[in-house]
């Protein structure tokens, strides 16, 4: 370690944030840590908000990264309820929301993202929610049981795990989408298609290629949606989820290099040799797709640069490259996806969808680019490997899911 | 409450106290144990909490679900005593349980 003893300031307590102090720490980082978070509570796992958490199936306990002690058992001062303003590069410091003012030596920009939210008529009523923080969490499940009308403005990942956990919670839900497909900007249109059935058949109505133009309400409350057609879906609490911009204005005013989000390299390094940016708030390259820039939003992609980031100031070798992946959980459905379907020039269907178990794999010539599976661990595990090693595959023997992907991939 | 033994691949031993239903990812997660990623925390969806049960302790474990079961099929390293440690509840039966883990969990 070393010369490397300093004070490392992370901006932002967040699942990257949080993984960053902690690896830090598994690193062997002697040096000072600060971690400085908007929210009153230490880091937590988000995905569960829309899903285990949301039906009531996992506790604020369960959600915490690590409990509370271990801050100040690693000596990471943990300062909540904080958020940086300015940094000022030259110097090496930080201005805090409080007007303090705090030195550093590396500082980790890990402020993520907020939701976008709708410049609308009534979208300041009561009701009208968004879903990224636990209050958030908290808001909505006070607002979702049997006989509430739940609607989901945006058939994106987020408004589909809200409209399974409302449908396992009693509610009636409605999914407004502006697109004639769900799920567009991030899944094929085969699993679009899939999803809406089975949504359906669990009694969630769909209205797609709809324009939201406002939010009505009675005194002070929402109790409808208005669309472009001038038609009111009527409501008792409507989700927003339609993506989410990264919070970079500190890394922009700070003269810092800024495209989609705050420009980070392979070790998510920014334009300043001392400031790293991780998670939601960065736009990334990624090993296996050259030169092209990325704004994942995943936790796994936030992960992998907290690693990159706390192994860069550790002096450590840099991660292995990864293979992008998410997941998502609706119903009893389990969504896996490796890989990004870049120069695909066919997509191979294994399995049956009506079955409720098969994948979609997006192909180069036999080259596996990236699998999308259901509730199919095996074609996502081997899919995964076969994206990272790029060898080709038999179509033919891909295309029968008799053969197992074992033998596919032999 | 049970005390497990987690056993990094170079050796290095961590002894901790883990709350009864916790898994035992999270046991070594929560205690900030090198070695189990659980990039997903516990969905089952990732296979980085992979570890080895020592041998003594496989039956007290339980068995695995399809799906853990098909996730670690196609993990790396997989031993007939890999677990997803994501899918061990932790009970006070399990109070000396000492696994191993893998050299990678990707």
């Amino acid at each position: 370690m070393g010369e490397t003893a300093g004070h490392v300031v992370i901006l932002g307590a967040g699942h990257a944030g949080g993984t960053a102090a902690a690896l830090l720490r598994q690193y062997g980082y002697t040096g000072h840590i600060t971690l400085i978070g908007e929210e009153p509570i230490p880091p937590y796992q988000r995905p569960p908000l829309s899903k285990a958490w949301l039906k009531g199936e996992a506790n604020a306990d369960d959600l915490t990264l690590k409990p509370v002690e271990f801050y100040a058992e690693s000596k990471i001062d943990f300062r909540p309820n904080l958020k940086g303003v300015q940094i000022d590069r030259k110097d090496k410091r930080v201005t805090l929301s409080d007007g303090s003012v705090i030195l550093y030596d590396t500082l980790i920009l890990a402020t993520g993202a907020r939701p976008i939210a709708l410049p609308l008529p009534g979208a300041d009523l009561e009701g009208v929610l968004f879903l990224r923080t636990a209050a958030d969490a908290e808001a909505l499940k006070a607002q979702v049981g049997p006989g509430k009308r739940l609607a989901v403005v945006g058939g994106g990942y987020i408004g589909l795990e809200v409209a399974a956990s409302g449908r396992a919670l009693g509610a009636e839900v409605v999914v407004l989408e502006r697109e004639n497909r769900l799920l567009a900007r991030v899944a094929c249109e085969a699993l679009s298609e899939f999803f809406k059935g089975y949504h359906e058949s669990k009694g969630v109505q769909f209205e797609l290629g709809c324009s939201v133009t406002g939010f009505v309400g009675e005194n002070g409350h929402i109790t409808g949606v208005l669309l472009e057609s001038g038609r009111i879906v009527p409501c008792d609490a409507a989700v927003v989820g339609v993506g989410v911009r990264p919070n970079d204005e500190i890394a922009r005013e700070a003269g810092l290099s800024v495209g989609r989000g705050v420009l980070v390299d392979l070790d998510a390094r920014t334009s300043d040799p001392d400031i790293y940016a991780i998670g939601d708030v960065t736009e990334r390259p990624m090993p296996h797709y050259g030169d092209r820039m990325f704004r994942p939003e995943s936790v796994p992609s936030a992960l992998e640069q907290a690693k990159q980031a706390a192994a860069a100031i550790c002096a450590r070798p840099r991660p292995a490259p990864e293979v992008p992946w998410n997941w998502s959980d609706q119903y009893d459905l389990k969504l896996q996806i490796a890989g990004l379907p870049f120069d695909a020039d066919d997509l191979l269907i294994r399995g049956d969808p009506a079955t409720g178990k098969f994948a979609v794999f997006h192909l180069k010539g036999d080259v596996v680019q990236s699998v999308e599976s259901i509730n199919s661990p095996p074609e996502f595990m081997m899919g995964k490997q076969l994206i990272a090693s790029k060898k080709p595959v038999s179509r033919e023997k891909l295309a029968d899911p008799t053969i197992s992907m074992k033998e596919v991939a032999a | 409450m049970a005390k497990i033994t987690y056993i990094e691949f170079d050796g290095t031993e961590h002894v901790v106290d883990v709350k009864s239903g916790l898994s035992v990812m999270e046991g070594a997660v929560k205690n900030n144990i090198p070695g189990i990623d659980a990039d997903c925390g516990g969905a089952c969806a990732c296979a980085t909490c992979h570890v080895y049960v020592d041998e003594a302790w496989r039956d007290k474990t339980g068995s695995m679900s399809a799906m853990e079961e098909s996730m670690l099929d196609f993990a790396e390293n997989v031993e007939t005593n890999s677990r997803l440690s994501c899918q061990i509840k932790v009970s006070d039966e399990l109070d000396g349980l000492v696994v191993r883990m893998p050299e990678s969990q990707h």
